[in-house]
């Protein structure tokens, strides 16, 4: 299956999944909130160029967007993300060898250490954007804290099980291509 | 000019991404004035197609407590019916006026409009709620929405065959109610905590109020017909700076398991707006 097909299914399952499942499951709590969709900005191929990264963010959470009834407020958080994953992927990677090798990130083509260190800071900085973008609004910053160190936690439990449930063959790329 | 273009060139993905988050953050930040114009109405076609797919789906596993409450109001309603009340005649004389005074659609104020839930929500800050039924059938921003159990929302914004709805549960939400006993008139808002509990504020402590009195819509709303049930108190607590209740109402809807309601059009509105407009005009 070539990548664009595979993102594109990707990004429709995501959507779906939060949409129809995870923001519909009874508040335990108004910290609470559990957020899996981001995922697919982390799952992109490392090749995806960086202009269309950022546009794709965009996309992806406008399109939520349309959902939630929030123009605006999940395509910030996804389009810093999608911005900043660059920088922290550079960071993190042991240079040349593994982005050749491998299609896109996961904990076999980055490492256990590096990918948990990817995820957790990406998912921190969602989670911190988004709660920062509702609080300007409204809520305290007790309301503040809580929301974004309890979804943050939330998100990883969620992230760690998909993970675990869907293993995804990561595939050695060969220099054919 | 050269440095420009190669300052540009150097940095374009930075203003690129900072272009974008500037347009993320203006249709945030001017919610309702984007919303209405170009968001609008592609957004709610768009994500109403696919959520009336869903729920038609969904629909069947509330359908028990929907017949339910579905029932109850029917009882509610049949127990209104003139012909269940009879009252010893004192008349002496009946004649009937032949001049036509009142036709009931002449002095009719409310008109309910059914509507079939689309999408809900529940556990943001700000819960939208999506009707099948728009512009084309009669809908209009600013209606109430008042579900079978009680009242539900407000109507804000509209496309061709679907509308928007402020559900109860909004942190911008404001109705005005009373206590169904005592005269106090205040506030219904939503304090973001728990979806099974709205506030009821400005209530003026003269008026005694107890834990599971009845509150309703006020006669003084424009949009809301009087004597619908917003809640019931579940918990009374006195502010201790002004002379008014905070209480705590448990809502009389059922958000989780919505699947039908009602618009409220009012009748009169047109009339009412003429003339708190002239009130503006003369200083």
């Amino acid at each position: 299956m070539s990548d664009l097909l595979k993102n594109i299914i990707r990004f429709a399952l995501f959507l779906a999944v939060q949409v129809f499942i995870l923001n519909r499951i009874p508040p335990l709590h108004r910290f609470v909130a559990p957020y899996l969709y981001f995922l697919f900005i982390l799952w992109l191929p490392f090749r995806t160029p960086r202009l269309a990264m950022t546009l794709i963010g965009f996309l992806f959470g406008l399109t939520l967007d349309m959902f939630t009834k929030t123009p605006g407020l999940h395509a910030a958080a996804c389009t810093l993300i999608a911005y900043l994953r660059h920088f922290l992927i550079s960071l993190m990677m042991p240079k040349e060898k593994m982005e050749i090798s491998y299609a896109e990130p996961s904990a076999t083509s980055m490492g256990w250490m590096q990918y948990s260190i990817y995820v957790l800071v990406l998912t921190f900085l969602h989670h911190g954007y988004l709660v920062f973008l509702e609080w300007m609004e409204f809520g305290g910053f007790l309301y503040f804290l809580g929301k974004v160190l309890a979804t943050t936690g939330i998100s990883l439990l969620l992230i760690g099980v998909t993970e675990l449930l869907f293993v995804r063959k990561s595939r050695y790329r060969t220099n054919m291509a | 000019m050269r440095n420009v273009f190669l300052f540009i060139q150097r940095y374009f993905n930075l203003i690129f991404f900072i272009v974008i988050q500037v347009v993320a953050l203006t249709m945030f930040f001017r919610f309702n004035k984007f919303h209405e114009s170009v968001f609008g109405s592609f957004s709610n076609e768009f994500s109403g197609r696919i959520n009336k797919r869903y729920s038609s789906v969904e629909t069947y596993f509330t359908l028990k407590q929907e017949n339910e409450s579905l029932r109850a109001q029917n009882a509610r309603l049949l127990n209104q019916l003139k012909q269940d009340f009879s009252w010893p005649d004192s008349s002496i004389d009946f004649v009937r006026d032949t001049v036509r005074i009142d036709t009931l659609e002449q002095f009719r104020k409310f008109l309910y409009l059914p509507a079939k839930v689309i999408s809900n929500a529940v556990n943001s800050q700000q819960n939208y709620l999506m009707l099948h039924r728009g512009s084309n059938q009669g809908v209009t921003n600013n209606m109430a929405v008042v579900g079978p159990d009680g009242v539900v929302g407000t109507v804000v914004n509209v496309s061709a065959n679907m509308s928007l709805v402020m559900s109860m549960l909004h942190r911008q939400s404001k109705i005005v109610a009373v206590l169904k006993k005592g005269s106090g008139f205040g506030e219904v808002t939503w304090d973001g905590r728990d979806p099974r509990y709205v506030l009821l504020t400005k209530i003026p402590k003269t008026v005694p109020a107890n834990k599971g009195d009845t509150v309703v819509t006020s006669q003084f709303s424009d949009r809301y017909p009087p004597g619908h049930i917003i809640g019931y108190v579940e918990a009374v607590a006195e502010d201790q700076v002004t002379s008014t209740y905070n209480l705590k109402v448990r809502t009389a809807t059922n958000f989780y398991s919505l699947q039908h309601a009602f618009v409220v059009k009012n009748l009169q509105q047109e009339e009412m707006d003429a003339l708190q407009k002239s009130l503006r005009k003369t200083p």
